[in-house]
Order: C-alpha cells, then structure tokens, then sequence
C-alpha cells in the first residue's frame, strides 16, 4: 500500500502540470454538452412529450447519463494511451521499476491517479449539472461515488490490457467501435425503449448501460434499490477483474 | 567493510526467452568497492544479464544473491540499495531536472528534505546545477546521461548498475561522464557496467569479463587478458590489394607469433613491433604503410568474438 501511494505521487507531480488546462476542459465540457443538448436538443424533445422518458425534462434524463459516460470517457482516456506512453514514450514505468516499486505497485499507483481524475472531473460533472438544475432529488450526491465507479469499470481492466500491447493501434479500435456505440447506446441520449427489442438484450449487457441506468435513478430520485445494487455489483466486478488482471499482466510484461 | 566482501554471487545463472538462450549458465562474485565490467557484442546476453542483477527480470536457472538477498522473493528490497543507469534514458523530459530527482527520490520513500539536500549536492556533481529548473527536454545528450547518473545516486546506492552509459555520446561527453564515473569509484562506489567500447572498460574496470554468445569467453582484469590473449604490440601492415592475398600467406609463415589477416590490412601479433617490421623488411617484402602499436583490449576483444557481425 504505501509502494501504491509512492507510485500514485509520482503522477501527482506530473498532473501538478497540467492540472489547469485539464480542468478547464472538465468545466467547459459539460457546459457545451448541458447547453447544446439539455436545453437546444432538449426544448425540441419536451414539446413532444416526455412520458417515453418518465415524464421528466430532457434535460432531467439526459445530464446524468452523460455523466456516467463521461466518466467512462475520462476512465479510456487515462488508462489508453498514457499507460502504453509509460512503457514506450516517456518511460515512466521503466523508471520505475528500477526502485523499489513493484509492478503491482505501478499499476495500483497510476489507477490511483486515474480514480483521482475521474473523480475531480464527475465532481466538476455534478456541480455543473446541478447549476443547470438537471438533478430532481439529493440522492444525486449518490451519483458521484457511482460515476466515479463507472469510470474505474472502464479504467481498471483497459489499463490491464493497454500494457501488453504492442503498438498503439487497438486503441482506435476502443475508441471507434467501443466508446462509440457505447454512448449512443446505452440509454445515454433516448431511452432503450426505442430500440428494437432483439437490440434491447445486447444494450443491458453493457457496463454503461449500467453506469447510465444507476446515475439516472439516483439523479432522478427514483432509486430502485434492488436493479441499483445489481449495476453496482456488475460495476464493481468488472473493476475487480480489472485489477486482479492489472497486477499479472504489469508483472508479466515489466519483469521480462 | 572487509576487502572481499561479496555483494553479487552468480552459479550457473540462466536466462531463457522461450526457446532462445540468452545467458548460459555463468559463473561471477562481485566485490565491494569493485568496477567490473560486463563486455561483449550486441545480443551476447549482457543486459539480460544486468536486468536480472537489477531484480526486473527472474533468473530461469541457476542461483542468484544480491546483497545477501534471493532476486525474486525480496526484489524490493534489494532494489532500494541500487542505483539504475538503464540503456535509454528514463527520463520524464516535461519535468524540471530538479522534478526528475525529486520523483525518482519519491519511489524510494526518502523524505523531501533529504532529496533536496542529496539533489544539490548531485546536480553539483554531475556539473547541472546552473539547469535545476530547467526542463529536461531541450538538455544535450551528455547532460540527460550525466542527470540519469545523478538520479540513479539519489538512494546512496550500494551497487550502481550502468547498461552502456556513454553509447550515443560525443567524445566530450563520453569523457566527461567517464570522468564522473571514476571519481564515484575514488569514492568506493562498486560499479557494475556494460560496454563494448574498449577504451571505456580499460579506463574504468577493474575487472571483466568478455562475454559471447550467452558465455563468458574470458575474464581477469584489462591488463590480464591483453597479456593472455594478445601480444604487447601489434603490426599493422598494408599491400597493394594485388599481392595482399598471397603475401599474406607467406607472412603467416615466417612470423612466430599470431598473424590475422583482414580484408585490407594484416596484423601480426608480435613482442616487438619495430624487430618484426625490419624482419618482414629484411625479407624482401615492402608494406605501402605500417604500423605498431601496443596490443589493445580491442585486439582481445576481436580475437575473442571474432570480426562477424553480431546482428
């Protein structure tokens, strides 16, 4: 644990120097998104009704479940490529490795720094979307642990795998056909009600789905405790490999 | 602190990638206070042999003790007693040259007084002090190599390991971080380095070993080996390509000692250069240029891996 914090202090350093412009973009983002589609998307969207959405505001439905996939997003974005950059650009696990962390150390050290990311810019997410008056109840403040986690969902196992990879071109893969689909998929924009229904199976399985499903339950404070615990629990068994996975698959490809 | 006391003991150490065998079974003890020197040609199983004395790569046969301690169960600890200066620098180019010291510093637990205490005195050691707050990126070659050395000291290491420390430097700054590296062994830091430039092992080991093929071909100190495997001056002769070939052959004849013929020039491995050059006179043959020189860790080096190209 303490070799996990030395390594995880490390990053701190580096994020020392581009903490600024990194939260700019955590501010700025959610207002262009809230913006554009909360209320330009949304004011089209309530004139027609919203019972398909359960009788709340676009803007109400919406706002949680970009929250949940932003953290997602956040989640790929340190675990791609700054975890291959590690090991072939900059070095900064080969440096490493030299001292008295171990590889299981390195890998705990650096998720560390991206739960800290995730959950500094969902923080940034939940104030923002408050601001725009998104959330219907206070269970909304339930909603961050559960992006936060979300977001490690993602990060723990993409970080696993990002280490053994040879080149960086899988990445573009992730990006193109994962975090995609998986955003205009999962219930983020409509409900999974407008999908056709042998589409509908395939959508559940997905770890945003369960991301967006628990954020908005809370947001709109409607939690439905048992289906919460069961995306909680998928959430949080897909960290779990995540990190057993990180631990075997840094040792093997660092300790060569 | 005995004379002796061994810091690294290898018995038939090996190490395997799949079905290729880097390193074959060998044999070394290291000493306090020692420089020994690692030499050979690229894929001779030499920094395979460094990363597994750095705990980062497991033996796959054969024993291994580092400070008294096994590699694999207590690598941790043992590598909070050695300074690294790997084969490309580590560096975080976007920090400061006083942040590289400060996080490196960091991964050792040592408290931040104690890394700003050390980082002066290391950056006035390896003449960066008026670049602290510089950032790495836009440093020379030499000064990254000298900045990776000062950061490897950050600990007080027992060991410090260096894999080729002045490949890719210009001879300025090779002779400046051969500079550094002796006065740290003045201090009686042991050093353990890889090499093939020949004139950096006879500068600074005390002791080597020329390795090949995953083997070591020979060992004992520069002096040693040039008196077992080489002669004290060397011949260098040139001919007219025409009759190279052919009075090659007749050389190889009538010279007692070794003769080793190249494509452009024949050497002739002799006790004394300037004798041999009158005989080889005397005899009827005349070089267009010759040369004598002393034998040279490099004419050990050749002899022992050969002039192919290693990869």
């Amino acid at each position: 644990m303490v070799l996990t914090v030395r390594a995880f202090r490390c990053w701190l350093t580096v994020y020392r120097r581009i903490w600024r412009s990194s939260i700019w973009s955590s501010i700025l983002g959610p207002i262009f998104y809230l913006g554009a589609m909360g209320f330009g998307l949304g004011s089209l969207v309530d004139k027609h009704g919203t019972a398909a959405l359960g009788g709340v505001p676009y803007l109400a439905f919406l706002a949680p479940a970009i929250l949940a996939s932003s953290a997602m997003t956040t989640g790929l974005d340190e675990s791609t490529f700054p975890v291959y950059g590690s090991i072939k650009w900059n070095k900064i696990y080969i440096g490493a490795q030299a001292s008295p962390l171990r590889p299981s150390d390195i890998y705990r050290g650096h998720l560390l720094f991206m739960v800290m990311r995730i959950t500094l810019s969902a923080l940034i997410f939940v104030v923002i979307m408050s601001a725009f008056g998104a959330p219907r109840s206070l269970w909304v403040i339930l909603a961050l642990p559960c992006a936060v986690l979300t977001g490690v969902a993602f990060a723990a196992p993409i970080a696993a795998w990002a280490i053994t990879l040879k080149n960086e071109m899988p990445f573009n893969v992730v990006y193109r056909f994962g975090m995609i689909p998986l955003m205009l998929f999962s219930g983020t924009f409509f409900p999974l009600s407008q999908l056709p229904a042998w589409l509908r199976p395939l959508a559940y399985a997905t770890p945003l789905w369960h991301g967006v499903a628990l954020c908005r339950s809370l947001s709109l404070g409607r939690p439905d405790v048992l289906g919460d615990l069961g995306h909680v629990l998928y959430l949080a068994v897909l960290a779990g490999a995540g990190i057993w996975a990180g631990a075997r698959t840094y040792t093997r490809r660092l300790y060569v | 602190m005995s004379e002796t006391e061994v810091l690294v003991r290898a018995r038939g150490l090996v190490k395997q990638f799949g079905s290729f065998t880097a390193v074959k079974g060998i044999d070394f003890e290291l000493y306090r206070g020692e420089a020994f020197g690692f030499l050979g040609p690229n894929g001779a199983g030499k920094s395979s042999t460094m990363r597994m004395i750095g705990c980062v790569s497991p033996p796959s046969g054969g024993e291994l003790r580092i400070l008294g301690q096994d590699p694999v169960k207590d690598g941790s600890a043992i590598r909070a007693r050695l300074g690294v200066v790997p084969q490309d620098d580590t560096l975080d180019v976007e920090l400061t040259v006083r942040e590289n010291l400060l996080v490196y510093g960091r991964y050792f637990g040592l408290p931040r007084k104690l890394i700003r205490e050390r980082t002066d005195q290391l950056l006035e050691f390896v003449q960066l002090t008026d670049r602290a707050k510089d950032k790495v990126e836009p440093l020379s070659g030499g000064m990254k190599r000298r900045l990776t050395i000062a950061r490897s000291l950050i600990n007080d290491p027992d060991i410090l390991i260096l894999d080729e420390p002045t490949t890719g430097l210009d001879p300025q700054a090779r002779h400046v971080v051969w500079d550094r590296l002796f006065r740290l062994k003045q201090r009686g830091v042991t050093l353990i380095l890889t090499t093939h430039y020949m004139d950096e092992a006879e500068q600074l080991c005390d002791r080597l070993v020329v390795m090949d093929h995953g083997t070591f071909a020979a060992e004992g100190s520069p002096r040693e080996l040039i008196d077992q495997y080489c002669s004290p001056e060397v011949l260098e002769l040139r001919f007219d390509p025409q009759v190279h070939d052919a009075t090659a052959e007749k050389l190889k004849e009538i010279t007692a000692e070794r003769a080793e013929v190249l494509a452009d020039r024949i050497l002739l491995y002799v006790e004394d250069g300037d004798r041999a050059l009158a005989e080889v006179r005397d005899r009827g043959f005349e070089p267009l240029t010759s040369l004598v020189r002393r034998g040279t860790l490099e004419d050990v080096f050749l002899h022992l891996t050969g002039r192919r190209l290693a990869d």
